[in-house]
Parts: structure tokens; sequence; C-alpha cells
């Protein structure tokens, strides 16, 4: 059981999404990765909401744990009203991790809230200089955690709010994908599926090396619902939560 | 306090040392679950659903959450049982727990070959027989909603599982429970669980389209717990052989309500997702609640129920 010590809203107006990052108490583990997810099930879920929430850890400091979300539904809905000290059931950190090739170039690109994994791992990496970032939005930037991967590496960000605009970040990933590939880098994405089906044509395209967080539908998190399972290209079903969430943008179909 | 308990059957019986299993799906092979409790402080762990050959299952979505419930239609994904023996089986705490492999398939003379199969395995404690999958077309809800396909399953999987305790799941989506328990009792069951998942639908006002690839699934979660006491209170009352309650089980006084209307023993389902220690949790908190409400052991509980005169 880990507390909430605070709940943050990011870049929030009137009537547009909600975003929050969520501090919680340190939950003691004895390792973890960036890449890698909890779920988190608040007190107050009660009976009426059975499932945990797959959240990926955004960052994990000595003192605390923080993820971030946005409101999209019943159980994130009631997540926005959790106050600090209140209780919530937390089992992880489950599923794969992102590699670290740290001598390598390394290529981030996320989509919208894509960017939450992203700040463990640009915190963890000992040669910052050997990454850059591409981060395609639809909100304005105050609404994501952007200034905590600000602070290791540059953030290129594109945000999508009138025509041509994704058309535009698209190009953008083709062309960093392609010098990435050139220089035997590593590109990791996280995002929308819709947007990772596209990092994950490029991948192809170039053959370069690339690894894809999926997120799913999850009931149990640890691989015995077999609720969340993603298709490899040898045709297995594998469970998203144990076999992932981090996959290679070669051996899956999204 | 004594937990033990023994399911006495017609032929064979089931010792399990205390009454708290693992529902059938809700707990993987059981392996999944290692990092959060011990698996030999269990009663009993079901396995997943084993069939002949190695079964794809549904395309995803397969799993949708509803209000104080959730819907499945896995579709009977797994490895096939010669994986399940060879690899997962011999991980598992078989000399200090029970486990039960639960049983999936689509005629009477397959369910026979799988029995046959499991009836030489010294680690399978027991066979649940699934008559009431509701999830696969073709599957095994046809068998389960019919007393005599029900019986006919049974007589075949007893006949070639002699030397193992035989549990059949019964179904809730029938007419009468009553009529399938009897029916499975005189096929020569050993025991019955039940309930099953309800068939169900979930749809999304937004979008329009269901929430499940499946269309419909099946029903699980605190949501059932009336209907399945229901159904274990008709079963207890019908038929003479030991009743596990399935159905929406989350803290110990659901256990004891279980108890009360006449189950022996019971299976964790959806609780497991709800959290992965609820299992372990409940079967170390049982003890103390069964004292609280002046029971003696757990076998002392069974069909107390207080019944108006």
């Amino acid at each position: 059981m880990l507390s909430v010590l605070d709940l943050v809203p990011f870049g929030q107006t009137a009537h547009g999404p909600r975003f929050y990052a969520l501090r919680l108490s340190h939950p003691q583990w004895a390792e973890w990765h960036p890449g890698q997810f909890l779920m988190l099930r608040p007190q107050s879920f009660g009976l009426e909401i059975p499932w945990g929430r797959p959240l990926c850890i955004c960052h994990l400091t000595t003192r605390h744990l923080i993820c971030f979300f946005e409101v999209k539904g019943r159980g994130t809905e009631r997540m926005a009203n959790l106050s600090p000290g209140d209780n919530v059931e937390a089992w992880g950190p489950l599923g794969n991790w992102f590699d670290m090739e740290t001598e390598k170039p390394t290529l981030i690109v996320a989509g919208g809230m894509g960017i939450a994994p992203f700040v463990g791992y640009v915190n963890r990496h000992p040669k910052p200089w050997n990454m850059t970032m591409l981060f395609g939005h639809r909100q304005p930037l105050g609404c994501y955690p952007v200034d905590s991967i600000n602070e290791h590496i540059p953030v290129d960000s594109l945000r999508e709010d009138k025509e041509g605009d994704l058309d535009n970040f698209i190009f953008s990933i083709q062309e960093r994908m392609r010098d990435c590939a050139e220089q035997e880098g590593l590109t990791l994405a996280c995002g929308p599926e819709p947007f990772l089906r596209t990092v994950q044509k490029f991948a192809l395209e170039f053959g370069s090396r690339c690894q894809l967080s999926l997120e799913k539908r999850m009931a149990c998190g640890v691989g015995a619902c077999l609720g969340c399972v993603t298709k490899t290209r040898d045709g297995r079903l594998l469970q998203t939560c144990w076999h992932g969430s981090i996959f290679d943008a070669d051996k899956i179909i999204i | 306090m004594d937990l033990s308990v023994t399911l006495r059957g017609q032929r064979r019986d089931l010792n399990l040392k205390n009454p708290v299993l693992t529902a059938s799906g809700t707990f993987g092979s059981g392996l999944e679950y290692t990092p959060f409790g011990n698996l030999g402080d269990l009663g009993g762990i079901v396995v997943k659903g084993i069939s002949l050959l190695p079964r794809e299952g549904n395309p995803y979505p397969r799993i949708a959450e509803t209000t104080a419930g959730m819907l499945n239609a896995i579709g009977l994904q797994n490895d096939g049982v010669e994986k399940f023996l060879n690899e997962k089986l011999p991980l598992l705490p078989f000399s200090e727990t029970a486990i039960l492999a639960n049983l999936y398939a689509t005629s009477p003379e397959e369910f026979g070959e799988l029995a046959g199969i499991f009836n030489e395995v010294e680690g399978i404690a027991a066979l649940e027989v699934n008559v009431s999958c509701p999830n696969v077309r073709h599957g095994g809800a046809q068998f389960g909603q019919d007393a005599k396909l029900a019986a006919e399953v049974t007589a075949r999987v007893r006949e070639m599982a002699p030397d193992k305790h035989i549990m059949v799941k019964l179904s809730p989506n029938v007419t009468d429970i009553r009529e399938i328990a009897r029916s499975v009792e005189a096929a020569g069951a050993d025991s019955i669980s039940c309930i099953n998942t309800l068939l169900g639908m979930a749809v999304n006002a937004r979008t329009r389209r269901p929430m499940l690839a499946n269309i419909v699934g099946g029903l699980s979660g605190p949501a059932i717990k009336p209907v399945a006491l229901r159904c274990v209170w008709q079963v207890a009352s019908a038929v003479r052989i030991p009743v596990i309650g399935i159905g929406g089980i989350c803290c110990v006084d659901d256990i004891i309500e279980f108890l009360l209307c006449g189950a022996q023993a019971v299976q964790i389902g959806t609780a497991n997702f709800m959290h992965p220690r609820a299992a372990f949790e409940l079967a170390a908190n049982l003890p103390a609640a069964l004292e609280e409400y002046g029971f003696t052991s757990a076998a002392d509980a069974c069909g107390k129920i207080e019944l108006p005169q």
C-alpha cells in the first residue's frame, strides 16, 4: 500500500483535457527500469471499479514515485479526486523495459501522453548528449512533463492544432528515424496506436533498431488474465503486461 | 483452527488444506502469482483451462470492465496439455497444495481423451470439467445447458479418469441449475463447482461499438455474487456431493456466506485481478473470521444458513 503525497494538475483549462502528475510514497522496490509500469488501485475504487489502472512509471526518485495520467474514464476520474494521505494499492514494477545503449545515438519519439516513461529514461541515462527527442502533441506543451526532460536533453516539439501539422510531424519522424538508422542508433517510441504504427512502418523501412511501448486494456497486469494480448509476426499471442509492454518494432503486429 | 476440508466424492475424495482455491482463468498456471504469496498456502489452484491442442483464443479486445464486475471473452487461449505438463506443472507445489486441471474440449470424446492423459499425472489432484464456458462458439455452453449432454461428458471423464476426483463446473445460464446438477451427480461427478460466468454484453455509447470483439462475454466479479449464492444454495439442496462456491468473492464474509449456503470450499476469481494478493490474504484471514462468527472450523459453517420458518 502506498500513500498519495500530492496530485498536481498540469496545464489544465476549464474545458480541456485534464492531466495530472501523481506523487506517491516510495514503494521500496529492489530495482526498476524506465519503461516499466505499475498497477494502481486506489481504495476509493471499492468494489465498483474492479481493475487497477496500468500506469507507466514516470520517475522514481530516492524519495518518491511519480506517475502521470490523463482523465479518460471512470477510473482515472476517481484518481483525479485523490488527496494527500489517501491509500492506493500498487503492484509493480511490471513488464520489461527500454534498452539503454549508452554509447549509441538514441532517438526518442513520443506522442502525447507517451512522453511519460521518458522522464525516468533521460534521468537515468548516463550520457544524455547521445539522446535526442521528438515530441508530438495536441494540447499545449504545459500539459506534459516536458520540463523534466528538457533539463537533460533538447526536446523538439511539434503541436498538432491545424491541418497539415500531423503531416509535418510524420515527416519529421521519418527524417529523424532515417538519420538514426544511418548512425546505427536506437529508436524508442511511446504514444497512441496510430502513431506507433507510423513509427513501426519507418523502422521496418529503414531497418532500424526500434522499440515500441504498447498500451492495452489490462485486468491483472501480471500475465494471468490474458486480456492484453499482442500478436507477434510469427503468429503468437503474448501478454503485453508480461512479455511487454516494450516490444521490438519488427516482432509485432499493431 | 483446523481449516482442512475433505470433499467426499462418490468415487474419489479430494483433500484440501483449506477451503480457499483460485478459480480457473483468473490465476494463470499459478506461477504468475508467485511474487505475491506462497502458493502452498492456498487450498488449491485450478489452472487456466487446458485443451488437447494449443488454442489461440479470441481477438482483442477480450475483456471489459463493468460496474462491480468484468466481461471476458478470452476464448480459452492456452498452450495445450503437453506444454502444461512439461513446462508448468513441474514448477507448481503440487505436493503442498491441490492442483486442479480445468478441462476444455469440444466433444465428449475429446473430454475423455484429455481426462485419460491427466489420469496418469501424479501432480494433478483433481479434474474440473468445464461444461459451461460461454465464450467459444460451438463450445462448452452447449454441454452445460443440456442435462443429458452434461451427463454424457461427465460420464466420459469419469470413465477415462477413474483415479481422479472429478469436479464439474456448472453454468448459471440455464433455466434450472438443479436439473443439471442432479444429472452430473448421477453420471458420476465427485463434486460440483458453481458458478461459471454469466453471459453478458457491454456497449460504448459514444462509439456505438460493443466493448468486446466477440460482442458477448462472461460476466464475473462482485456483481454476480447474489446469483452465485442462489445457485450454490439451490445445488447444495439438490445433490449429495460437495459443492464448491464461485462468484464475486472479495472478502472473508463473502466466503462465509457461501459456506452458509452449502459450499464446502470456494474459488476466488476476479478478486485476483483486483489485487494479486487477494487469494493469499483471504486464506490467511479466514480462521479469524470463522471464529468471530462462532464456528469451530470451515466445515462447521457449511450449510448453517438459518432459513425463515
